[in-house]
């Protein structure tokens, strides 16, 4: 039950070869890059290389495995548009990931953990995790209002969560961004249950910048 | 891969629309559009961000969609062409996933190719193959040119004259919002046009004089005398002549692009004139480009009012073209180039 992974939702571009079917998914390949300009450029290379060294084929794929954000708009795109392509020209059902849960997925031992991503403009995605298991919808706020609001925790992880490891203040745990192993924890289930394929909506979390045009000035003033 | 008639999909995602066509050669066989136009109206111009979640929304039903319309499986796909550039960079990248991951899904060549070359080699889908040179009037939302095109569909071109400012599009669409017509504004130009006088208001003709190059545009100037007449009748407390200004305006710019592309071609010694880009939809500027050729002893050249727009048919009609002429295939790093240069057909 091989499943191929990615993940575009941070400055990584992330790309993996999980086989699932063991209770514990094994990692096969596993190709990472931090570089939040390129995802476009190097993704397919690293889903690629990951398919060559592990000796498999397309057709010996089961699913397409992808982290669903929240993240910067542009990489995001680029994976969920990649995932679904290749979903749609193989036949194989598509399963997405929040992007956090992956990286909670690390620490399944922390009690109440928060995850935060960077999500530039000085704010952070973020979302609360109990063992492992979110609680609530991922949001983007400003680190300070979570300090704010007393979005605690007992430890942090993720890139947001170093960048503002100051303001948030909480143990900053290993694992900026969300690994191919994460990825492949929170999707197993569905690969090794056949489920059906899903559409992967992008969690963009915010709504596009876009501004009603004023009235025009005279050229004539 | 058969280079004779190649089959080929074709993803197009510049800028608002979604396109993806296919064809067989020369052959068009499907040609889907999924349009976010009315998402940007309210806007009053295109917005990258709204148009990129378009293109991710609309891309795999529109592929399917190509499909059905052209009879072809997935399968069937000799090779994958994207258009790599120029346009949004947000938007290009969508549609170059889709691609890199259609190519390595179905082990397909891949061509990341240029969108103004696109514009040109649509035409043989609806025009057949041309064994000689033509030259090539390239005119849309973001560009103005004329183009010595030795192939239509080959690698070699040179651009003999550009805009130095506006693209004739941009005119259109800025002309459009002073009159309160809406956006986009080419077609609502056009249709308001058919009721008023063309020679009602002398607008300036840019880049007419002398001393100006006698290849080159400009319609910044036009725009700006459009909306001063405009501002000048609201002034004097007059109702503005809606239809008259559209007309002159329109006349105006049709009446540059079309002088000049026969000059060039009549300079040239080329018999042939190509006309594309969402500008050549334009009603005026096809009858008037054609009175213009016959007076000039040229043929003139230019594809339905559908295929000028943006699509994926016309991406499709270039990468065919390059396969059959042995083009060496895009690599699958290959970036995105939201200015790629006029005379790069193929990224490599
Ligand atoms: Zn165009």
């Amino acid at each position: 039950m091989l499943a191929l992974v990615l993940d575009t939702s941070s400055a990584a571009v992330t790309a993996g070869l999980v086989d699932c079917a063991p209770d514990q998914p094994v990692l096969l390949a596993e190709r990472v890059t931090v570089d939040a300009r390129a995802h476009a450029e190097l993704l397919i290379p690293s889903l690629r290389a990951c398919l060559v060294s592990a000796g498999v084929r397309i057709a010996d794929l089961a699913a397409v495995v992808a982290g669903v954000g929240p993240g910067p708009y542009t990489g995001l795109r680029v994976g969920l548009m990649t995932a679904a392509a290749l979903a749609d020209a193989t036949g194989l059902p598509g399963y997405g990931v929040c992007s956090l849960d992956a990286i909670a997925a690390a620490h399944p031992d922390q009690q109440d953990l928060l995850v935060a991503g960077d999500a530039r403009r000085k704010e952070v995605y973020w979302a609360r995790y109990r063992h492992g298991e979110r609680i609530g919808e991922p949001a983007v706020s400003k680190p300070a209002e979570l300090v704010a609001k007393r979005v605690g925790g007992s430890a942090m992880a993720g890139a947001g969560a170093r960048l503002y490891a100051e303001v948030l203040g909480l143990p900053l745990l290993d694992g900026d961004f969300p690994t191919v192993a994460g990825l492949a924890a929170c999707a197993a289930e569905r690969v090794r249950d056949r489920a059906p394929g899903e559409v992967l909506v992008p969690l963009y979390l915010r709504r596009p910048d876009a501004v009603e045009p004023t009235a025009r000035k005279p050229v004539t003033a | 891969m058969s280079t004779d008639q190649p089959l080929v999909l074709g993803i197009e995602t510049s800028c608002d629309e979604t396109g993806v066509g296919i064809v067989r050669g020369t052959e068009l066989l499907a040609d889907a559009v999924a349009s976010s136009v009315e998402q940007h109206a309210r806007f009053g111009g295109v917005v990258p961000e709204v148009a990129s979640r378009a293109h991710l929304q609309a891309m795999v039903p529109t592929v399917h969609r190509a499909c059905a319309e052209a009879g072809v499986a997935l399968a069937d796909i000799d090779a994958i062409a994207v258009t790599a550039g120029p346009g949004l960079a947000g938007a290009l990248l969508v549609g170059v996933a889709a691609a890199k991951a259609y190519a390595l899904a179905l082990d397909k060549p891949l061509y990341a190719v240029n969108h103004l070359s696109a514009h040109v080699a649509v035409d043989l889908l609806d025009n057949g193959p041309l064994d000689q040179a033509c030259i090539a009037l390239l005119v849309s939302g973001g560009h103005s040119s004329i183009l010595q095109v030795p192939r239509v569909g080959g690698q070699e071109l040179t651009e003999l004259g550009a805009t130095l400012d506006d693209a004739a599009g941009e005119a259109f669409d800025k002309v459009a919002r002073l009159l309160g017509l809406g956006f986009p504004g080419g077609p609502l130009i056009d249709r308001a046009a058919r009721d008023g006088d063309r020679d009602a208001i002398a607008f300036p003709r840019g880049m007419t004089g002398a001393h100006d190059d006698p290849l080159a545009f400009s319609f910044s100037g036009l725009k700006t005398a459009v909306a001063r007449w405009v501002e000048a009748r609201q002034r004097a407390g007059e109702p503005v002549p809606v239809a008259d200004v559209a007309a002159s305006f329109q006349e105006a710019v049709v009446d540059v692009l079309s002088a000049k592309a026969v000059r060039a071609a009549t300079e040239a010694g080329i018999e042939h004139l190509l006309l594309g880009g969402g500008v050549a939809a334009n009603s005026r500027l096809r009858e008037l480009t054609a009175q213009r050729c016959e007076r000039a002893g040229l043929r003139l050249r230019v594809p339905r009012p559908k295929l000028c727009t943006d699509n994926g048919a016309m991406v499709a009609a270039l990468g065919a073209q390059l396969v059959e002429h042995g083009a060496a295939a895009s690599r699958l790093d290959v970036a995105t180039d939201s200015s790629m240069p006029i005379a790069d057909v193929l990224a490599r």
